[in-house]
């Protein structure tokens, strides 16, 4: 998944290969993480597609099945990721992932500590971050999680970058072998305020911890023990809108409406134009035609289904000592 | 009655106090964490100069100075001879120099120096920060807004700040020369006490500049020349066009170079972070300056216009005078007169508070990031093609250059495109789904908020920033079936 200094990850000259982990795209969700092998099929709605037909061509490719329906090959990134992998527990998305990343300063080189590791989703942007040089380790109570966690990111091809161990961060802390070499720590769990003391030996001074709770309760008493090690302690909340858009040709009379949101089947054009017209000269185009032909203005407006809630994201400073 | 003997008063009946707090066992608790700190930060003192990820200020390093827990904010560069003003006095930043990021640093008159907070009273001022509420019954319905309540004077405590007394000593005079304190419920008092500690004795911070604090600093005071990028919209271009090492990152800069630094603290000093543009004149990357990059990360930041990049059309005439003309070596950064980065070049007249660090006769220049890129460099993207792509383009249409930038990435490369405006993005979607250039295309919209919380106090910030900018993200396809 990530470059490095002898592979590009994309280039127009990456072909597909044998072993390739690809991300086959129907519509914007619907998408799937299939392991490229040389005999492969897959089968979906549209029909199978062979494998052997992928190899050789290039990343961002069209693919086309027996009966002609097309789909996109991707190379895997962590969001395209994060939104296939199999979920066994709830996972960070897209905004709380980016936020973190950001707010937590992890940039090539940095040493993170994360608990738990769930299905791997924030692991994986982590991994990205601190490459090449840097390294996650990443802690789970849960032993089955661990391991399929482990089995992820061999197929991602993140494993060098990031070690999961199986322990109970809240009843026992972080491994002493890992103090004072941590540049950020990120707990998500469900008491924090029990690792927080164990997370302060770990940091690095001005290290920057990051706790991500569901409740407010839960802010509050991480918030009280806290403010005994640490400065600069701060919560958020983030969320993400999305928006849709439409183009719409406005006539006397009446409304054409050509919907031009992410409907696309696989292989079908979209939903074809219904001209209702009373001009001769009538001039299909985007831009603004003279006042007798007819104009159409592309809209947007917000998606009427959001994300309420994920969590409150709160962070903090080592305190330094003078 | 003197003021003075009136401090010396209160300081043992507030020791008496806070002795109840400092027990000897949490003493010697705190004691030993000290001492593993102590022995680990000599262990971790690995600040070479050329430390990607430097733990310490250096003579010359761009710093950010946090005045009273981000009240202020203010761009510095450190050396012996930096001034820096809180109020009406001007204070020396020779201390700050070789000072472990993190530091806090409270004021001290008599020298006018900032001198560091030793580490046991800071804990005493944290500890008073009470965790449980002493809830009995007193309220404000007996105070009254008159203004009479201090019976100090302004000359009094004037007199006293002449004298030396330190900002706690101040305060602890103003509390016990008002005739309404003790009637406040008890986190009146505090928030009472804590805004005098902003006055008299203000702390400073000693922050290292990361994408993180340029990007918030710069929102806070001059959201404009940064296009209103907030953090959480900044966080999000860099993640949804996959920004790591050994990857080739285009980006149209036209927001001072923050998107600039930020795409290459990320890279750390491998890849490419390329900032093109149309015509012949780069726009400013200014800002990498602050970021205090290594010359190693320096190296990667480059730039070459769109014409450079792209495969040579054979009629335009703009082709024609690219090949024959002078290109610029470097980004002709312009030093203002003041050596702080946040006044930059674009100083206007407006009347301000100053708060600027004063520069001295010899100005310390950073080195100027921005290299014209190399023929080899253009040649391997003409090859290669970019692996994702940052638009942050002010007042320009998205549109018109997306349609000139996306052909130079790779297929399946992930590109976000910035705008503070949704039109222009939602026409710029919809042109590219038409054009078939890209697929997972996404209009979307960062919301942020803050929360406060403390005990018995926990509710959201009553200021809010409401709009951080539009994103459009999505994956470039080849237009050739």
């Amino acid at each position: 998944m990530l470059p490095t200094d002898s592979k590009k990850a994309l280039s127009f000259k990456r072909c597909i290969e044998d072993g390739d982990l690809v991300i086959v795209y129907e519509r914007h969700d619907v998408m799937k993480p299939v392991k490229v092998t040389k005999d492969g099929v897959l089968q979906n709605r549209f029909g199978f597609y062979k494998h052997s037909d992928w190899i050789g061509k290039p990343l961002g490719a069209k693919v086309f099945s027996n009966k002609g329906k097309f789909v996109y090959l991707l190379a895997p990134t962590p969001e395209l990721w994060t939104l296939v992998l199999s979920h066994r527990t709830q996972i960070l998305y897209i905004a709380d992932i980016s936020f973190v990343v950001m707010y937590l300063e992890v940039v090539p080189g940095c040493v993170v500590l994360e608990s738990g590791t769930g299905s791997g989703s924030l692991s994986t942007s982590l991994a990205r971050a601190v490459a090449p040089t840097g390294h996650v380790y990443s802690f789970d109570f849960h032993e089955q999680r661990a391991v399929c966690a482990r089995e992820d990111f061999e197929k991602t091809g993140v494993c060098s970058l990031v070690t999961v161990e199986v322990r109970d961060i809240q009843g026992q802390g972080f491994p002493e072998k890992l103090e004072g070499l941590a540049d950020s720590v990120f707990l998500d769990l469900p008491q924090p305020w029990l690792a927080v003391p164990s997370a302060a030996k770990m940091l690095k001074e001005d290290g920057v911890l990051c706790s991500f709770s569901p409740c407010i309760e839960q802010v509050q008493r991480t918030c009280e023990v806290l403010r005994s090690d640490f400065i600069e302690i701060r919560t958020f909340e983030v969320l993400l809108r999305t928006y849709e858009v439409k183009e719409m040709k406005v006539e006397t009379g009446a409304v054409i409406g050509e919907n031009h949101d992410e409907k696309e089947n696989g292989g079908q054009r979209p939903s074809k134009r219904k001209h209702v017209s009373n001009e001769d000269d009538y001039a299909v185009s985007h831009d603004n035609n003279s006042s007798t032909a007819a104009t159409s203005v592309v809209m947007a407006r917000p998606c009427s289904e959001a994300r309420g809630h994920t969590g409150y994201l709160t962070f903090a400073r080592l305190q330094c000592l003078s | 009655s003197n003021p003075r003997s009136l401090v010396s008063k209160l300081k043992i009946k507030t020791q008496k106090k806070t002795k109840k707090n400092c027990s000897l066992f949490l003493l010697l608790s705190r004691w030993s964490t000290v001492r593993i700190r102590l022995c680990r930060r000599i262990k971790n003192n690995n600040n070479k100069a050329q430390d990607p990820n430097p733990r310490f200020a250096s003579e010359g390093c761009s710093v950010l100075l946090d005045v009273n827990d981000g009240d202020r904010l203010v761009f510095a560069r450190l050396s012996s001879g930096a001034i820096f003003k809180i109020g009406n006095t001007n204070y020396s930043l020779k201390p700050l120099i070789g000072a472990p990021f993190g530091s806090l640093f409270q004021v001290e008159t008599e020298k006018k120096v900032l001198s560091s907070l030793a580490f046991f009273p800071s804990k005493k001022e944290r500890s008073s920060s009470v965790n449980v509420i002493d809830d009995d019954g007193r309220d404000n319905r007996e105070l009254i807004d008159n203004n009479e309540s201090q019976n100090l004077t302004v000359e009094e405590i004037e007199a006293m700040r002449r004298e030396g007394a330190k900002g706690e000593e101040i305060i602890e005079a103003l509390i016990a020369n008002s005739s309404t304190f003790d009637k406040k419920f008890q986190l009146s008092q505090e928030k009472y006490k804590l805004k005098k500690q902003k006055k008299y004795a203000p702390k400073v911070l000693l922050r290292r500049p990361f994408a993180r604090s340029i990007c918030e600093a710069y929102f806070k005071k001059y959201p404009a020349r940064i296009g209103f990028i907030r953090v959480d919209a900044l966080s999000l271009l860099l993640t949804m066009a996959n920004v790591t090492a050994y990857s080739d990152v285009l980006v149209v800069d036209m927001v001072g170079g923050l998107v600039t630094g930020a795409v290459a603290e990320r890279l750390g000093g491998t890849g490419y972070v390329c900032s093109t543009y149309k015509g012949d004149s780069p726009s400013s990357v200014d800002m990498v300056r602050m970021f205090n990059f290594t010359d190693k990360i320096k190296e990667r930041i480059v730039h070459s216009s769109i014409n450079e990049l792209s495969p040579p059309k054979t009629a335009s005439p703009e082709v024609n005078n690219q090949q024959g003309g002078v290109c610029k070596s470097e980004i002709n950064i312009s030093e203002s007169s003041a050596s702080d980065m946040v006044e930059d070049a674009s100083v206007t007249a407006e009347a301000r508070e100053v708060d600027d660090v004063v520069p001295e006769s010899k100005i310390i220049k950073a080195p100027q990031p921005g290299a014209k890129a190399s023929k080899e460099a253009v040649e391997m993207w003409k090859e290669n093609g970019f692996s994702s792509l940052i638009m942050a383009a002010q007042d320009q249409d998205p549109w018109i250059l997306a349609k000139d930038v996306l052909p130079l990435l790779s297929y399946s490369a992930p590109f976000a495109i910035y705008h503070q405006y949704l039109q222009p993005l939602a026409t710029c979607m919809h042109n590219l789904q038409q054009g078939k250039m890209a697929i997972n295309l996404q209009i979307t919209e960062p919301w942020l908020r803050e929360y406060q919380v403390l005990p018995s106090r926990s509710h959201p910030h009553m200021q809010m920033s409401s709009f951080g900018g539009y994103v459009l993200s999505g994956i470039r396809i080849s237009t050739t079936s």
